[in-house]
């Protein structure tokens, strides 16, 4: 016999069950389960219901805050915005994409997702107007112009832009901003009719399934963090785990959640990927707790077990467990219970 | 000289691999070791009904779902009842996992790994956290603010390690198929699992219980 088997062999908890036993009748419980689980879900979904919030439009976002719209879009123009600086895998920013420790990680997904912030959501979209005669001229002259002047004449702007008042654009002062003040122009103009919308979820073809650009184009703007924020959804107000309303969301979350609340993860530009790692080594552990010493023991020192086994822990006091009594006895009536 | 053909059983017969796979199946799980209607005494604790609630809760959430997925996923924004087979979904999730983590810690006090159980305990893990996966996704594919708003946060942590660049949130075409077809695939084949290996090796007995029994077992040996 091989030491395996003779350890097997040798643990009486792994042999099958010889002690005395009671009728179980698995199936009945399991269906008066399911009857007791309708009745409550439906119960909680008549009298709480569920939340649904509509979705945020571009087009109301550029009605409702239209400087925030035209500011967001002066930084995808010129290559400022969150999305154009974030890395892999929308952009080829060097350095942009976080590290657990010294592995880039983010970097080794790669841009797999490319996403060019000034033609997808500004030039592009533009390209789709007719009939607009400044438009026009104003698109050829950005066309027709270097990359360098044209990122002069973008970035230049969202500075101005930065300092006016309220980030009204029509309080820039005057400056040399080429075509850029008739390009945003334009562009608040679609949004404002919800051609943007449509632009930019049908980029990909007629059937639209991938929303990556419009989201995040609503993503590097403040007014959908606003409505979150407004919410309490936010991402220090244990926002991941929450949802609109008063539901309890995604509760089962509370751990991962409860990192982006503390020190160092809450001021760590890498937070992501280290809430990430200790979330992927705590998973690791718990898969493996029956082999982990010290947490494999915990059950033996904290005895609960004698409350969830205290019928039998209690029929056989001066044991832990006793040794079977005849045949196959029958504790006093109770509901049927199983894993 | 005869020779022996070793593919012959021993009755004569042609042996199959369908068989073969039949004689090994009954024997790792006899039927009334897979459906007995008797249990060791110690099943008897309310901490057992988490257990099979968790399931019963299961076929709630796969029911409402399956409704959800025949109407499609705007059906619900635009129907009073596509609303509220919605709320039942929602609620059937949230259920499942209250019941889910109740049996879960259950298990960890009674220590439900020991005598060969670890591998249950371990599909039983995978099982929760594959259900955090598919809840979710769930999340992603609502198509309202909620969604919007997850989402658009859910990716950095993905992005930063790599993984939003294969499982893009806010792609939702991507996300509803994974979310109806790939992570209830995955999660019906580890609740499947888990249970067989449950039936198979048993309800752990109390500390104790077991040396108990065994060394009962014995003395009427050692006396004769």
């Amino acid at each position: 016999m091989t030491a395996t088997k003779m350890h097997r062999a040798a643990s009486p908890e792994a042999a099958k069950w010889a002690g005395p036993t009671r009728r179980y009748d698995l199936l009945k419980e399991f269906v008066i389960a399911c009857g007791v689980v309708a009745v409550i879900v439906v119960a909680l979904a008549v009298v709480l219901g569920s939340p649904d919030d509509r979705a945020v439009s571009i087009r109301q976002w550029s009605h409702v805050t239209p400087n925030d719209f035209v500011l967001t879009a002066a930084t995808e123009l010129d290559g400022t915005s969150p999305t154009a600086t974030y890395g892999a895998p929308y952009s080829y920013t060097s350095d942009a994409g976080q590290k657990l420790g010294p592995l880039p990680l983010a970097d080794w997904g790669g841009v797999r997702q490319p996403v060019d912030t000034t033609n997808d959501f500004v030039v592009n979209p533009l390209r789709t107007i007719v009939g607009d005669a400044a438009l026009t001229s104003a698109l050829q002259t950005w066309t027709r112009a270097p990359d360098s002047v044209r990122q002069g004449w973008a970035s230049a702007y969202d500075k101005a832009l930065s300092a006016a008042p309220d980030n009204n654009p029509a309080r820039v002062k005057p400056g040399n901003y080429g075509p850029v003040p008739v390009m945003l122009n334009r562009l608040l103009g679609m949004a404002r009719s919800g051609g943007l919308d449509g632009a930019l979820t049908s980029s990909s073809g007629f059937y639209a399934f991938n929303y990556t650009k419009p989201l995040l184009l609503l993503s590097d703007g403040s007014y959908l963090s606003g409505l979150a924020t407004a919410q309490h959804l936010a991402g220090d107000q244990w926002g991941m785990m929450n949802e609109t309303g008063n539901f309890p969301g995604q509760a089962w979350l509370w751990l991962y959640t409860f990192w982006y609340q503390i020190s160092p993860f809450n001021s760590s530009g890498n937070a992501d990927a280290l809430v990430w790692g200790l979330m992927a080594l705590l998973t690791l552990g718990f898969i493996l707790v029956p082999f982990i010493p010290g947490i494999r023991s915990i059950p033996r020192l904290i005895p609960i077990h004698r409350l969830i086994w205290r019928d039998w822990y209690s029929e056989h006091p001066d044991r832990p467990a006793g040794p079977p009594t005849g045949p196959p006895t029958e504790p006093r009536p109770r509901a049927d219970m199983s894993a | 000289m005869a020779s022996i053909d070793v593919r012959q059983t021993p009755d004569g017969t042609e042996p199959t691999w369908t068989g073969a796979l039949r004689r090994r199946l009954v024997a790792s799980l006899p039927p009334d070791q897979l459906l007995p209607d008797r249990q060791p005494a110690y099943v008897a604790s309310w901490i057992y009904v988490f257990g099979v609630a968790t399931l019963a809760a299961l076929l709630a959430v796969i029911v409402t779902g399956t409704i959800l997925v025949l109407e499609g996923p705007i059906w619900w924004h635009t129907s009073t009842v596509g609303h509220f087979v919605n709320s039942l979904h929602l609620w059937s999730v949230e259920l499942f996992f209250f019941c889910m983590v109740v049996h879960l810690w259950g298990k960890f006090f009674m220590a439900a790994w020991r005598g060969r159980r670890a591998l249950t305990w371990m599909i039983g893990a995978l099982a929760f956290v594959g259900s955090i996966g598919t809840a979710f996704t769930g999340y992603l594919v609502q198509t309202n603010f909620d969604s919007q708003w997850i989402s658009t946060q859910a990716k950095d942590g993905l992005n930063s390690v790599g993984i939003g660049a294969w499982f893009n949130v806010l792609n939702t075409g991507q996300m509803l198929l994974w979310h109806v077809m790939l992570l209830p695939l995955i999660i019906g084949v580890l609740t499947i699992w888990h249970i067989l290996l449950v039936r198979r090796r048993g309800v752990v007995p109390p500390f104790g219980a077991a040396e108990s029994v065994q060394a009962a077992e014995a003395e009427p040996e050692a006396t004769a």
